[in-house]
């Protein structure tokens, strides 16, 4: 029995190594950066998501969608709870295009906080004309739709650099040590000082990843917060249920003669 | 069925009753005399009723919000998650509660194999329950495919496309489910209509499935045949009914890890794509559940052959009453096939792992080895070691064994030592 069992775990541990292996010739390790989001009582940096948000609309806005987002998220608990006020002088500065009005014509308005974000092109085709036929994705659940989720994103904002010997790059195309296959059609988006600030700190290349990329982790899972505040609460009211239970199990049970 | 004819104490429950003998039967599910050894691996049944209840009732208010649209599942599902009251918790539980469900099966499907519970008289209870597991493979397979991501999408083309390898009538079947020319809008539009129906087939199957234990009575771990009631049995309640809610309790936990801290990692992150006909992912996979069929599927070379091979490996189950010729039904009597039964488990993760990884180079070869070995475990290994295993003595009773001073009777008597005497 023994000996089977030891040739089980033999096994399965040549296969672990064998895979491991393999993966590692194809991504180098992310870089390492504290999440304020993660564990049992994770929450966001909220300026870092007001942050995030300016990083979003000065930089990648102007590529990239965030299409089920509406700015009223932006003055919502949880998020980056910029002020109703703020909110509303955030969506005011957008334009849509609403209507039909009373005599059948479209009209251009200011956004309202129950628009969504404004796209920056029309449709995909007019955004991958802009963009050398490559479309840039939309970033509402960019997060979630990686593999490595926020870690991914962050080192890939900053994985840039020249190309190693020997690997030959197209016009258009840049050298990302973390995309797949090496290869990326944004050029790198994020530079020290790209942006100033609002409120005073200083935009370096590292601060700017981080807080877009927390601002996206927000756009993809806007109730974290609240999905780890109740988790805590429901798995402490099933431990402490599951307990009673437990004592309630041996009374009944101690009625059973013999045991077996 | 308990013994006494059951009479209810006042007027109108008479009355009631000899109509509509439902107070004979909620008597008889609390009297239900269960054997007094039952370990922890037993409580998954009523956990996969909670499971099944825990889908149906999710599903149901997810289905009020949902579009089932190629133009709009994808936004209608982000719709659940951003906009609707705790929306992401129902989505979460239902998507989660699906890996739950599985886990739990499997469970229940290797219990059943190490204490023998497939054998006479419970064969049927054994079949119904390949068919319950057939369909919710089908259940949640349809279920993956509404999201319309790109996992979705693509897993749906991958199956689907199992049929085009019927010979002769395999391209007019595939045209038939997809409701077109290739996976689309009609194709999802059936799979959401179907995947509403399927749960209350399962629960229908689920009915009789207890329905037909109740007949023979529950197996338990010494796997012999005892008298009901006696001094072998507990009534159901509250004795069960406390053990089964403590176990439930303990699973829930486990399930409420996954669902409010890590919603998303038994799922695909390509599933928060959106559909794209035009591009295909680099690795097409199922979910974790499905793997080791999947790795049969494409461990055969022959796109016919190994569709035949995946349903034969969950059809062969079916036959497996018949298949393993041995009359001691509990392992803990069969130090052989405990053995086998291990190498089982050992190769059933083997495939699942093979499953997930590219069909190519080490990993084919590893899951050609497995298939072959997973069809000689019931093709051959079983009924060769009926007939050739020499077991160990049986107790003749739970609580009176006759054969006392036997090691293995006393192996029997407590889980514990099972556990001991399986490593």
């Amino acid at each position: 029995m023994r000996k089977l069992k030891n040739i089980f775990f033999v096994l399965i541990f040549s296969v672990i190594v064998i895979n491991s292996s393999n993966s590692a010739e194809k991504s180098p390790p992310f870089l390492e950066t504290k999440w304020t989001f993660k564990g049992l009582f994770g929450k966001f940096d909220r300026s870092s998501l007001q942050r995030g948000y300016q990083v979003y609309t000065e930089v990648c806005a102007s590529c990239h969608s965030m299409k089920y987002l509406t700015y009223r998220n932006l003055a919502e608990k949880g998020g980056p709870e910029f002020s109703e006020a703020e909110a509303k002088a955030i969506a005011a500065s957008f334009e849509v295009t609403d209507g039909p009005d009373s005599t059948g014509e479209m009209f251009v308005r200011p956004a309202k906080l129950s628009d969504k974000f404004v796209m920056p092109y029309a449709n995909e085709q007019e955004a991958k004309a802009a963009n050398g036929g490559a479309y840039p994705p939309d970033m509402s659940v960019l997060v979630k739709a990686r593999k490595g989720g926020a870690d991914y994103i962050y080192s890939l904002l900053l994985g840039y650099s020249e190309p190693p010997e020997g690997v030959e790059l197209d016009d258009g195309v840049y050298y990302n040590k973390y995309m797949y296959g090496n290869k990326i059609k944004m050029p790198a988006p994020l530079s020290d000082d790209l942006i100033e600030y609002t409120d005073g700190t200083k935009a370096t290349a590292e601060q700017m990843s981080k807080d877009v990329t927390n601002f996206l982790m927000w756009s993809a899972e806007p109730h974290l917060e609240q999905r780890h505040k109740t988790g805590f609460r429901v798995i402490a009211y099933l431990i402490i249920l599951t307990v009673l239970v437990y004592f309630t199990m041996k009374k009944i049970w101690s009625r059973v003669e013999p045991k077996v | 069925m308990s013994d006494h004819e059951y009479t209810p104490s006042s007027k109108f429950g008479k009355w009631f009753n000899d109509r509509l003998p439902l107070l004979t039967l909620a008597n008889h599910l609390t009297d239900y005399p269960t054997p007094k050894n039952l370990n922890y691996w037993w409580t998954f049944g009523g956990i996969l009723t909670f499971c099944l209840i825990t889908q149906i009732v999710t599903g149901l208010v997810l289905a009020m919000h949902y579009i089932a649209h190629a133009d709009m599942a994808f936004s209608s599902v982000e719709h659940i998650m951003r906009d609707v009251n705790y929306g992401w918790l129902l989505r979460y539980v239902h998507a989660n509660g699906a890996s739950m469900f599985f886990l739990a099966v499997y469970i229940h499907i290797f219990r059943s194999l190490f204490y023998g519970s497939y054998k006479s008289p419970r064969e049927i209870i054994w079949i119904l329950g390949i068919i319950i597991y057939l369909l919710m493979m089908a259940a949640a397979f349809m279920g993956y495919v509404l999201p319309w991501g790109q996992m979705s999408f693509w897993g749906a083309t991958v199956i689907t496309n199992l049929f085009s390898a019927i010979p002769l009538v395999g391209e007019s079947i595939t045209t038939w489910l997809w409701g077109g020319y290739s996976v689309d809008n009609p194709t999802l539009t059936r799979f959401f209509t179907l995947h509403y129906l399927i749960p209350f087939l399962i629960l229908g199957l689920v009915v009789l499935h207890i329905w037909a234990l109740h007949v023979p009575g529950n197996n338990n771990p010494v796997g012999i045949d005892i008298k009901k009631p006696s001094k072998d049995t507990v009534p159901f309640h509250p004795y069960i009914v406390i053990k089964d809610a403590f176990a439930l309790l303990m699973f829930c936990i486990v399930f409420a890890l996954f669902v409010f801290y890590q919603p998303n990692i038994l799922g695909h992150a390509d599933n928060y794509i959106e559909a794209d006909p035009l591009v295909t992912p680099a690795h097409i996979v199922p979910e974790w559940y499905l793997l080791p069929f999947y790795a049969i599927l494409r461990s055969v070379p022959d796109k016919l052959m190994g569709v035949v091979a995946m349903l034969s490996a969950i059809l062969i189950l079916a036959a497996l009453p018949w298949l393993d010729t041995s009359k001691v039904r509990s392992a803990v009597f069969r130090p052989l096939f405990r053995q086998f039964y291990w190498i089982l488990v050992a190769d059933v993760l083997i495939l699942g792992y093979v499953g997930a990884m590219p069909a190519e180079g080490l990993y084919l070869l590893i899951a050609r080895v497995a298939t072959a070995y997973y069809f000689a475990h019931f093709l051959i290994i079983l009924p060769v070691l009926g007939w050739k295993e020499k077991t160990t003595p049986l107790p003749l009773s739970i609580t009176e064994p006759v054969l006392g001073g036997s090691p293995n009777l006393a192996a029997a008597r407590s889980d514990e030592k099972i556990e001991k005497s399986i490593k």
